[in-house]
Formats: C-alpha cells, sequence, structure tokens
C-alpha cells in the first residue's frame, strides 16, 4: 500500500513537470498554430541559468531572473526567427523549431558543459521528508506540485478575465478577426513565446533539484510535454494537466513492471497510440474540436 | 470620409481588382453589388489592409491610409463586418462584443465599452438572452447580429459589411437589414457590399456596380435600380432565387 502510494507521489512529480512543457506547448500552439518543438529547452534553459545566477544571489531572486531571462530570449526567438516568415507551412515551423532546440542545446553545452545541475532544495534538504501517513514525502515535490498548481490557477485567470488574455484567445480563434478588432496580432505572438518560455523556465527550476537538468535535458521533456500535449488534446491546456498526471503515474508503475530504461518507451507508445487512434487526444471530442476551428 | 482611387489589389500574380475608383460620404450608405468573384471581398481586404494594394491610393478621414496596417485603420474608425461572420468561436457572446470594443481601450475611452455593450444588447435583444454562451453555437442569423455587434462595439466612423445576409434564410435576412436600417437612421456610415441587390439597392443613397474587378456603372440607389442592365443581370436573378 504504501509503496503503491510511493509510486503515485513519483508519479505526479513527474506529471508536474510533463504538464508545464505542455501547457507552454498550448500556450504557443494556440495563438499560432505552431508546435514549439524548443519548448523544452525553455526548460533546460531556466534550471540552467537560475544554478549559475544562484551563486550571486539568494535562490528565489535567482530563479525570478531565469524566468525573466528564458522569457526574454523567447521573445527573441519568435522576432528573429518566427515573426518575419509569411504564412509558413507547418513542416517548415517544425524544422525550423527543432532547428532553434539544437541551436539552443549546443549553446548551453558550450556555456555550461556536460555537467548535471542541480538547485537546492527549496526548503530542507534531499534528506528531509513529510510523513504523510507512513510515507515520505519529499518537501521539494510539495513545492513542485504547488508552484504549479497555483500557475495553472494564473493562467486561468489571465485567460479567461483580463483583456490581454482575451485578446490571446481571440487570436488563437481567428486571426483575421483578431486583427479587425484591432489587436496586434504579432504582439500577441511575441507574448504567447514569452509566456511559454517563463512558464518552462520556472518549471526547470521547480524540478531541477529532483531531477537534475543539464544541456540536453530539454528534448527529452519536449517528447513528454508534447505526448501530453497530445493525449489532452493539443491546445488543451486543463486536459493536459490531467493527461501528464496520467503520463507520470504510468510511468512511474512502469518501473516496477519493466526494466527502468523502458521508462521512456511508456511514453512513445503512448504518443504513438494516441495518433492513431484518436489524434484528437483523450479528452477531445468532435464537438469541441469543431468549435474551435469553426 | 472612404475615397478610392485607380486600386489595384489581388492576390500574388492575379489581379483582381483593376482600377476601381469609390467614394462614401460621411452619413452615406453606398452599396457596392456584384455577383460571385466580382472581387468585393478583395476590395474590402486591401481596404483594411488585410491584402496590400499593388497601386493605387485610399483615403479614409483625410488620411492616406493605402499602406496602413489593419490595427491602426480600425483604430482609425473604419471597422468591417467579415464575409462569413468570423465570430470568435470559442469564446462567449459577451466576450466577442468586448474585444470589439477593444479599441475604446486604446483610444483610452475604455469607460464606453460596457455603455456601448448595453447599446448593442438593445439593438439585439437576441444577443442578450445568449450572452453567456459560445459564439459558435449561435445560429447564422445571431451570429451575423454578433458580427455587426462587435464591429460597431469599436464606435467606427465608416462600417463596411461584406454580404451580412449570406446563407441565411429570407425572414432573417430581412431582420438583418431592418437593423442595417436602423444603424442607417441613427446616422452611421455604410458600405454595404451585397449579391442581393434589390434588398441593398433600396437600402443604399448610391450604388456601384463591380463586375470582374471594375466598376462598370454607379449612380443613386433609385438610377440603379431602374437601370435595365442591373435589372436583368442582378435583379431578375435575384426574383428567381428568392
Ligand atoms: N486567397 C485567395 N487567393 C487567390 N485568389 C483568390 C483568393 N481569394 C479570392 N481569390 C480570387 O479572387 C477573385 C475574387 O474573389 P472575391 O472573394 O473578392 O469575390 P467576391 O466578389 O467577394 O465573391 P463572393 O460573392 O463569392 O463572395 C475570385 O476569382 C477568387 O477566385
Ligand atoms: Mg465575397
Amino acid at each position: 500500500m504504501e509503496l503503491l502510494f510511493q509510486y503515485i507521489v513519483a508519479g505526479v512529480t513527474y506529471g508536474t513537470i510533463y504538464a508545464i512543457v505542455a501547457i507552454g506547448f498550448n500556450i504557443i500552439y494556440n495563438t499560432t498554430g505552431i508546435i514549439n518543438f524548443a519548448q523544452g529547452e525553455f526548460v533546460m534553459l531556466g534550471g540552467m541559468t537560475a544554478f549559475t545566477l544562484k551563486e550571486y544571489m539568494p535562490l528565489p531572486l535567482a530563479i525570478v531572473s531565469a524566468v525573466i531571462i528564458t522569457m526574454i530570449i523567447g521573445a527573441l526567438i519568435e522576432m528573429l526567427f518566427i515573426r518575419w516568415l509569411h504564412k509558413p507551412s507547418v513542416l517548415r515551423m517544425i524544422i525550423i523549431t527543432i532547428g532553434l532546440s539544437i541551436l539552443i542545446r549546443e549553446t548551453a553545452l558550450h556555456i555550461w558543459g556536460e555537467g548535471v545541475t542541480a538547485l537546492p532544495y527549496f526548503t530542507g534538504t534531499s534528506l528531509s521528508s513529510v510523513n504523510l501517513g507512513g510515507v515520505f514525502v519529499s518537501p521539494q515535490v510539495f513545492w513542485a506540485v504547488g508552484i504549479s498548481s497555483v500557475v495553472v490557477v494564473l493562467l486561468g485567470v489571465f485567460f479567461n478575465f483580463t483583456l490581454l488574455g482575451k485578446q490571446m484567445r481571440a487570436c488563437s480563434a481567428n486571426r483575421e478577426a483578431a486583427r479587425l478588432c484591432g489587436i496586434s496580432t504579432q504582439n500577441m505572438v511575441t507574448l504567447s513565446f514569452m509566456l511559454s518560455a517563463a512558464i518552462g523556465a520556472l518549471g526547470g527550476c521547480i524540478v531541477s533539484p529532483i531531477t537534475y537538468i543539464q544541456y540536453d535535458s530539454g528534448s527529452q521533456l519536449a517528447i513528454k510535454g508534447f505526448t501530453v500535449a497530445i493525449l489532452g488534446g493539443l491546445g488543451n491546456s486543463t486536459a493536459a494537466v490531467a493527461a501528464a498526471m496520467i503520463l507520470g503515474i504510468l510511468e512511474s508503475f512502469s518501473i516496477w513492471a519493466l526494466p527502468a530504461a523502458y521508462k521512456d518507451v511508456v511514453s512513445i507508445a503512448i504518443m504513438l497510440i494516441i495518433l492513431f487512434l484518436k489524434p484528437s487526444g483523450l479528452f477531445g471530442n468532435a464537438a469541441s474540436a469543431r468549435l474551435k476551428e469553426y | 470620409m472612404l475615397r478610392i482611387d485607380n486600386l489595384v489589389s489581388g492576390y500574388d500574380t492575379l489581379k483582381v481588382i483593376q482600377n476601381v475608383s469609390i467614394q462614401v460620404n460621411p452619413g452615406e450608405i453606398v452599396s457596392i453589388i456584384g455577383a460571385n468573384g466580382a472581387g468585393k471581398t478583395t476590395l474590402l481586404k486591401t481596404i483594411t489592409g488585410l491584402l496590400r494594394p499593388l497601386s493605387g491610393q485610399i483615403q479614409f478621414d483625410g488620411q492616406d491610409i493605402t499602406r496602413t496596417n489593419t490595427e491602426k485603420i480600425v483604430l482609425l474608425g473604419c471597422s468591417l463586418v467579415p464575409e462569413g461572420r468570423q465570430v470568435f468561436a470559442p469564446m462567449t457572446v459577451r466576450e466577442n462584443l468586448i474585444l470589439g470594443g477593444y479599441v475604446q481601450y486604446k483610444r483610452n475611452q475604455g469607460s464606453v465599452v460596457l455603455k456601448d455593450l448595453a447599446r448593442i444588447y438593445k439593438l439585439f435583444p437576441r444577443l442578450m438572452e445568449r450572452e453567456t454562451q459560445f459564439a459558435g453555437s449561435l445560429s447564422g442569423g445571431e451570429q451575423q447580429m454578433l458580427a455587426i455587434g462587435r464591429a460597431m462595439m469599436a464606435r467606427p466612423k465608416l462600417v463596411m459589411m461584406d454580404e451580412p445576409s449570406m446563407g441565411l434564410a429570407p425572414l432573417v435576412i430581412k431582420e438583418i437589414f431592418s437593423i442595417i436600417r436602423m444603424l442607417r437612421d441613427e446616422g452611421a456610415t455604410i458600405l454595404l457590399v451585397e449579391q442581393n441587390a434589390k434588398a441593398a439597392l433600396r437600402l443604399a443613397d448610391r450604388g456601384y456596380v463591380l463586375e470582374t474587378g471594375k466598376v462598370i456603372l454607379e449612380g443613386s440607389a433609385d438610377e440603379l435600380l431602374e437601370n435595365d442592365d442591373v435589372k436583368c443581370a442582378y435583379l431578375g436573378k435575384v426574383k428567381k432565387e428568392m
């Protein structure tokens, strides 16, 4: 029983980071229709930058700075590589964002080397734990789940209750009509890259103490995040959170049943199965898909 | 209000609009009629900056807007009710209308948005009933009302409508036209593009007939209604359809 719970906790922890990456995918996908394969690199950049900065400042400040720096990088990427493209094809966008992810990864290798980095635990140490009815859970898990939940709630408020959020949704619903309302769709696209980058970077910081981060952590996270985004139905962030928990827990249990090396196979297999059987995602239904494209 | 001189526009290599000159004066309802593919939508998209003209000049309210971007043109007070309504389907009716008033915030007039919302709801009581419904779940006629309401929320000096009667049942078309008449009586300046020539000309002060990208005829609405070519090519056809 306790072992079961232990697996679930581990699954939720991984699920949290997958959810963060998937939400980043969805924000950019919703405003632009682009699947940004460099999304995982934002996570890596956040974790690595915070690791460097924490030598010079307190940890919370280092994290905030890392998020802001990654956000600026996200804006620059959009302005330099995406903005001037005139109605690019999907294939071209895939190639460009994969190219960007390689570029960022190699730059990170150059700056930070191959070493593995980890931020310190936000509270306590790697040895401290919280006793939850006989199960010992690292406090960092609470930080990760807590901060991610706050992020999800804040995003919901932002998209549903602020004018800027509504503008972004309008831009994703119908770009031409948004322009006819006087909305600068170009700025919305830049903003979506900044938002995704910031969320990714924050995700990188909160999981860094648990999972460690190195220069090439991004691509693996991108695959997981992408799987989750598809599993939930591209563009649907609430569903992505649920899907992330499912994948995280499945992976966690797979270690129990299969050799650890097969952990990643689980997510790839799920992604392929979903793509074959239900490309609209686990929670996507035809009606809502139609509403979106209308 | 709007003055177009020798406008040439189209897509890549295809010139759709060829040397079109059109004028709309303040307080006027001007109608552009033309068959499928005449270039009506292309013309309106070019005016609103969604398409770049190849040559010619567009002036709005005394300003050259030939190469101005759409956001700026809307801010200046020139709004378009696009063909096929183009409402924000996954957003509520209310959100659609608020976004229509977005330029008011840019003009630092954000305080009037809610007042205008009430005005639009008075004009379209049906939209008020469906305030919290997703725009995509509305009927075609309601979506058209929403599209018109959304454009009016910007308090445009000129509102252009691209085939507001398209794909609607005769009874609904009547309703839409009575709303346009109401806007006219309130003093709005309207450029109305229609295939439904008879109804459009009955409402308009003046009209232009567009054929394969050229203005082949222009005059007062009454003149056009009486014109034999128009009767034969547009009014007769419309009668048969209805
Ligand atoms: N995106 C596009 N790319 C290339 N050609 C286009 C495009 N849109 C329209 N056209 C062409 O431009 C011409 C005029 O089209 P337009 O939509 O302006 O006509 P319209 O008068 O609005 O017709 P309708 O009454 O059917 O709406 C047509 O021949 C059409 O094939
Ligand atoms: Mg048209």
